[in-house]
């Protein structure tokens, strides 16, 4: 009886150290989360170098564009600025906190918009080691959490994605408390759990006192030696802009 | 084309004068911003075998040019845009120019006006575009249609909180379809006279029509209502006895539809038009799906599974020829630095069984080139099948080089 005593504890106490590390994993996202809202929106340049395990490089130049929203996630724009044969394909996606993320696509020659599904989560962006679901609006709702260990303020929270179709079974994020919650590196760990890949944040900067945006980011792939850096100029905050300039005929206009 | 070039260079007059007036108030502050491209391309057209009539080509080298230049000012609330496209092909019916685009478009919130020439596309459909109306099809360019002229038009759209946005276009100058001559495959045994085919307004291209749409995008919804009321962009022909063809541009009314559903990997679409005229009633319809599997094993791998069913009541007579067919294709994306991508597919006739098989496949090789082949077969096309009869050995690969500076 003893013996079952002991095993009853123990699952108690194992399943509440598990739900107090997952309530506070959930409340260190949100504090990310909270540190990073009002910005309202912001734009920016991207360049794109792609490097493959010989060292060769390819490189894209992008624009990106994001309104914030309070209640849901956020709508996002991104053209192509190079290579030149895709110059003005552009992109419209409407995250949601909740459901399936809607997604529009401009194609230049034809002038078509395109909607397009927005299942594709672990597929490459553009060749590219970023997956789509690592450039998506990163919502707090399309994770679950589990906080494991704190170390001169960095924090280290695990994060499970609700989505199947993610190609990840965990990301393990480290956050900066002192900084506002900026995460410093993310490791990814594909659907066998092996580490697949690992992304720096580098070269922050402050913007309005409040917003941390890294300059650089560096995602290094274990598994196939390729490695995509995105290098982030001109941030600018709190455009003049509303609702109507992430229509669809806003989404031709950026393409053109 | 003389009097089209006369007119193109009148509009280009007034649209300079347009110009003329707006641009001195740009600057506010705000550096405009420019932005010039050429896109050159080499092509060459393969026929596999001798043409059915007489003096047709089997081997067509063909060359293009389209530059493009954009000025935005004011965060890109205005908008001036151009661009030209010319073709030199040893056909001289393929060798020819357009502008494309040359507009002026400017922003108020949620309001946006153009006006100029300009391209656009409605619909969702892949093998056949039946609700897109608004520009003449360039047909001597592509096999497929997908290719169009610019239109000269006055543009209002208006986009609201959460009902959809509207348009509504006047359009007052009409252009005609070019068709190819002797030389060229891919047309009837007559060669048709462009300057036969005429119209049934008096007012010839000068017809003033007009158009509207409503479109509206709502969770898994994509949803377009359109009318269009004027000169007809495909011609009523006439396959006279002495074997001459004439014909003429219809005044028509067409409404159309056009919806997509987006669930999943799952895209369901339909395209439906009903036109009436003095001399022909149609109804069209093309409906189907799409299916993709994402990141087959990891590797990257895009495929996607279409199949569309295509119907026009007018039968054989559907210039078009798909009158009551299936279109099955598979779109492979490699999603690799290449952006390397595959279209295979086929469009049966459900009564005939007649076939085209067509392959459209690209890469990007360096940063500045691409290459594109396109391959089409025509095969077990019916002695009834009058229209298609007339190409049936005319199965070509077309293998294009671009380049951009």
């Amino acid at each position: 009886m003893n013996k079952v005593n002991y095993a009853l504890v123990m699952i108690c106490f194992i399943s509440y150290t598990s739900v107090l590390s997952q309530n506070k994993g959930l409340a260190i996202a949100k504090q990310a989360d909270a540190a990073d809202r009002g910005f309202h929106s912001s734009s920016v340049d991207i360049l794109m170098i792609l490097t493959n395990k010989n060292g060769q490089k390819s490189t894209r130049k992008l624009h990106n564009k994001t309104l914030e929203l309070q209640d849901d996630g956020d709508k996002s724009l991104i053209v192509f600025l190079s290579p030149k044969d895709v110059k003005g394909t552009a992109t419209l996606t409407f995250t949601h906190k909740q459901k399936a993320d809607d997604q529009w696509l401009y194609l230049p020659a034809i002038k078509r918009i395109k909607r397009i599904s927005s299942s594709n989560k672990s597929g490459p962006f553009m060749g590219s080691e970023f997956a789509y679901e690592d450039l998506s609006s990163q919502e707090v709702e399309k994770y679950t959490y589990k906080f494991k260990s704190e170390k001169e303020g960095f924090l280290v929270v695990e994060q499970y994605p609700k989505d199947t179709k993610s190609g990840y079974t965990k990301r393990k994020v480290t956050y900066n408390k002192n900084k506002g919650y900026r995460i410093e590196k993310i490791e990814f760990f594909d659907r066998k759990n092996a580490l697949l890949k690992t992304l720096t944040y580098t070269n922050y900067k402050q913007y309005l006192h409040k917003y941390w945006r890294a300059s650089d980011l560096e995602m290094v792939n274990h598994q196939n030696d390729k490695k995509t850096t995105l290098h982030f100029s001109n941030y600018t905050f709190q455009l003049n802009v509303s609702d109507s300039d992430f229509s669809q005929n806003a989404l031709k206009r950026f393409g053109q | 084309m003389t009097r089209l070039a006369t007119y193109t260079v009148r509009k280009q007059i007034y649209i300079l004068f347009f110009f003329g007036y707006i641009l001195p108030n740009y600057a506010q502050n705000r550096p405009a911003v420019h932005d010039f491209q050429v896109a050159l391309e080499a092509e060459y057209r393969h026929f596999f075998e001798t043409g059915k009539f007489p003096n047709q080509e089997q081997q067509f080298p063909s060359f293009a040019i389209k530059p493009s230049y954009s000025l935005g000012w004011n965060h890109q609330k205005n908008i001036l845009k151009f661009e030209g496209f010319y073709r030199y092909d040893i056909d001289k019916k393929r060798t020819h120019y357009d502008i494309r685009e040359f507009y002026y478009q400017k922003v108020i919130q949620n309001f946006e006006v153009n006006i100029g020439v300009k391209q656009l596309f409605w619909g969702v459909t892949e093998s056949n575009h039946l609700v897109d109306i608004i520009n003449q099809t360039d047909q001597v360019e592509r096999f497929d249609g997908e290719q169009k002229l610019g239109q000269p038009m006055l543009q209002f759209s208006y986009t609201t909180h959460n009902l959809g946005t509207f348009d509504i276009f006047y359009l007052p100058y009409f252009r005609k379809r070019r068709y190819l001559g002797e030389k060229s495959r891919l047309r009837f045994s007559t060669v048709i006279d462009d300057e036969l085919i005429g119209f049934e307004s008096k007012t010839k291209e000068w017809h003033q029509d007009f158009a509207v749409r409503w479109s509206y995008s709502f969770s898994m919804i994509d949803l377009g209502i359109s009318h269009f009321y004027g000169t007809g962009r495909e011609p009523v022909l006439y396959f006279n006895s002495n074997g001459t063809i004439t014909g003429l541009y219809p005044i028509i009314n067409q409404t159309g539809l056009d919806l997509q559903l987006t669930h999943n990997a799952w895209l369901w679409k339909l395209e439906t038009i009903y036109r009436t005229s003095k001399f022909q009633d149609m109804f069209a319809l093309t409906a189907g799906l799409e299916y993709t599997f994402n990141n087959i094993a990891n590797s990257g791998l895009d495929i996607g599974l279409l199949g569309e069913y295509l119907y026009d009541n007018r039968g054989k007579l559907a210039l078009s020829t798909l009158q009551n067919d299936a279109f099955l294709a598979t779109r492979i994306a490699f999603n690799d630095t290449h952006s390397t991508q595959l279209l295979l597919g086929g469009i049966v006739d459900i009564e005939s069984y007649a076939k085209i098989f067509s392959l459209e496949a690209s890469r990007r090789l360096g940063n500045n080139f691409k290459i594109a082949l396109e391959g089409r077969v025509f095969t077990a096309i019916s002695d009834k099948d009058f229209i298609l009869k007339n190409i049936e050995n005319d199965s070509f690969l077309r293998l294009s080089l671009f380049t951009y500076f």
